[in-house]
């Protein structure tokens, strides 16, 4: 932007920030520099309305609420002003250590995006007069990103407008599109989802954002839904959220090996064949994976369960291996979205 | 956003800030708005053309330049920021919302009263929709966070999983983080001679010694920037996996050199190991759903150990003793 382009947006502000009634675009541009133009010359008026619409949308693109209004009873045509109480930033009175978690807060983000957004927002607040100490700590530093679509996603819950997007589940072979009337985006053990209504589903959904392998859609009108108040925390937890170990299982191990299944164990006791281990597990085909990791150092006792499934897997591992065979053997499991998601509780 | 509409939201927001820093020199201004003291001066003299209308001497934005300082005497209206933007509100509420779910930090309820202030003001725009829930073990990081502050040496239990095996060390803390859904200890590992991340929920016991941590000058903090702390180095083994559709979720657990899709509902996944007896003990975990391409020692012994695994099955379940 010219410099003259920037002062004269300066000056715009200012005049439309001091004036109590509303002001015709012909009224402002009498005011303020920048503007001058024959009124009477059509082409010259239509070059300042194209210049005064661009300078409006510029003015919008930065947050200044321009309010629209009739100058006078005698006049239709639509004048401008700027109320200054929805203007200007309320005063905020942070503490030192309010204004220093504001500080570490708006370093936190990665992204350009949401960095720029939340360092414009900061020197806002120092412009208000808050003073933030730039060394200050909370001891504990966090560390977030957000995938592509956290920001179109965000945006479109705040204007309640549908959604679509290409979702790529990995055990699928190709992305679906997905209809989704979000209702907000949720940070769950490092990863980011999104919930909302999923309108060909006709039911409520969750979705992980690093899946999403298009960009997001709006569709439809704004303001069409409102999200429900739900805790969107929980219904993301119960669909990807821990298991109960309320099952018990006996093993055997080798003396000094298998460091990663003693940390477990609940009981050690050694014997002469090696150390008894009492574990406790949720699901028996990710438990049995995790166990046949440890190949001869691990031997399950009990329950039989678990030790077929141990058995049922080694024999397949030598199946697939087994050079005679040619192309190894194809995959049984079909569940492969449940399996990737016990990984995420693993032990 | 547009550069043009960055430097009209800089105008717009220097002449309060200046006005609540008399005096203020033009070195530090600039640097809180990260632009060179040289366009703080041509925004300053850009100002000073602009006023209400009129624009006479009496209207025009003034400031006196005493010394370095510089304090403005007549503001024209703007005496206020502008309102924070719907996309500013939400990132720095989101990030409050971030820092008060982060366990273990410092004066959480600092960033409570913070958080409330900051959504009071942002008023409709408050209602971000975006919850953060980070669980961990908050006791055990106040415990590190607490050894770091007092600059003490920790003796520490640790877990390695790439070579399964848990080890006593000694280690100079450096900071304590929190890196998506896992904390981590930065220490200096004295027996590695090297910066090291632990992480905290791998580390079994630690105790906090009366010696001073001694952090040499030359160990370098991880960069963080990216959001992953682990990046494969082109020194580590490169395994490559023929994988079925059950266990595909492993390209989304880790960072993969090459996903090759097809044909048919095999995927062709190459990644880094740090270490090949992990990647034999992921391998055999996945069971059938994964084969190794390469390397092909790493294919025998996936199938070596299961065979050894598979004898020791024959024999009738031990009595207990």
């Amino acid at each position: 932007m010219s410099r003259t382009r920037t002062e004269r947006l300066v000056n715009l502000v200012i005049c439309l920030l001091s004036t109590r009634r509303f002001l015709t675009a012909g009224q402002i541009a009498s005011i303020v520099p920048g503007y001058e133009h024959d009124p009477e010359d059509e082409r010259d008026h239509e070059a300042f309305q194209r210049k005064f619409e661009r300078d409006k949308a510029e003015l919008r693109e930065l947050g200044v609420p321009l309010e629209i209004g009739t100058p006078s009873v005698w006049d239709n045509e639509p004048g401008y002003r700027i109320a200054r109480r929805e203007y200007a930033l309320p005063d905020i009175p942070l503490a030192p250590d309010e204004a220093a978690a504001v500080g570490i807060a708006a370093r936190l983000w990665q992204q350009t995006g949401l960095a720029a957004a939340a360092s414009s927002g900061l020197a806002k607040l120092r412009a208000g007069g808050i003073d933030v100490d730039p060394h200050a700590t909370l001891g504990v530093e966090a560390v977030v990103t957000v995938d592509p679509a956290f920001e179109p996603l965000t945006a479109a819950v705040r204007d309640r407008q549908a959604v679509t997007f290409d979702y790529h589940v990995p055990e699928r072979d190709a992305a679906r599109t997905r209809k989704l009337q979000p209702w907000g985006v949720v940070c769950w053990r490092g990863r980011w989802y999104v919930v909302g209504h999923d309108l060909e589903r006709g039911a409520e959904r969750c979705f992980r954002l690093s899946r999403i392998v298009s960009g997001v859609r709006r569709v439809g009108r704004r303001g069409v839904y409102e999200p429900p108040k739900v805790d969107l925390i929980a219904y993301v937890a119960k669909t990807s959220g821990p298991v109960e170990r309320t099952s018990r299982a006996s093993v055997l191990v080798r003396p000094g090996r298998a460091a990663g299944v003693r940390r477990w164990a609940e009981t050690c006791v050694p014997g002469p064949d090696g150390d008894r281990l009492t574990l406790r597990y949720a699901d028996v085909d990710f438990f049995a994976g995790w166990l046949v990791g440890y190949g001869a150092d691990v031997v399950v006792l009990d329950p039989p369960e678990l030790r077929e499934e141990v058995v049922k897997r080694l024999k397949a591992i030598v199946a697939a291996g087994a050079p005679a065979d040619g192309a190894p053997a194809a995959g049984a499991s079909a569940e492969g979205a449940s399996a990737g998601d016990r990984a995420e509780v693993a032990v | 956003m547009t550069t043009s509409v960055d430097r009209l939201g800089r105008l717009l927001n220097l002449v309060p800030y200046l006005q609540a820093r008399p005096g203020i020199t033009l070195a530090e201004a600039a640097s809180d708005h990260d632009i060179t003291e040289r366009q703080l001066r041509e925004d300053l003299e850009l100002l000073w053309l602009c006023g209400l209308p009129g624009y006479g001497p009496g209207d025009l934005i003034d400031m006196a330049f005493v010394g370095d300082g510089v304090t403005v005497t007549y503001d024209a209206g703007i005496d206020r920021p502008l309102r924070l933007t719907p996309d500013e509100a939400l990132a720095l509420i989101v990030a409050l919302r971030t820092l008060a779910e982060t366990p273990g930090v410092a004066q959480r309820d600092g960033v409570h009263r913070a958080l409330a202030k900051i959504e009071h003001a942002a008023g409709d725009l408050a209602d971000a929709p975006v919850a953060v829930r980070i669980p961990g073990n908050a006791d055990r990081l106040e415990e590190l966070r607490g050894a770091v502050e007092r600059r003490h040496a920790l003796r520490i239990t640790y877990y390695t999983a790439t070579r399964d095996e848990t080890s006593e060390r000694v280690v100079d803390p450096m900071r304590v983080l929190v890196v998506g859904r896992w904390a981590y200890l930065e220490a200096w590992c004295r027996r590695a001679q090297a910066v090291r991340l632990f992480r905290v929920d791998r580390i079994d016991a630690s105790t906090e010694l009366e010696e001073p941590a001694r952090v040499p000058v030359q160990a370098e903090p991880t960069d963080t920037r990216t959001g992953t702390l682990f990046r494969p180095t082109p020194d580590l083994p490169l395994v490559t996996l023929r994988v079925g559709r059950g266990a595909r979720w492993i390209t989304e657990q880790y960072p993969c050199e090459e996903v090759v899709r097809g044909p048919g509902e095999h995927w062709t996944v190459s990644l880094r190991a740090s270490d090949l007896d992990w990647a034999r003990r992921m391998v055999l975990g996945l069971g059938a759903e994964v084969t190794v391409l390469s390397p092909p020692e790493l294919a025998a012994t996936v199938v070596d150990t299961a065979r050894t695994a598979l004898a020791a099955y024959d024999a009738p379940v031990p009595a207990l003793p």
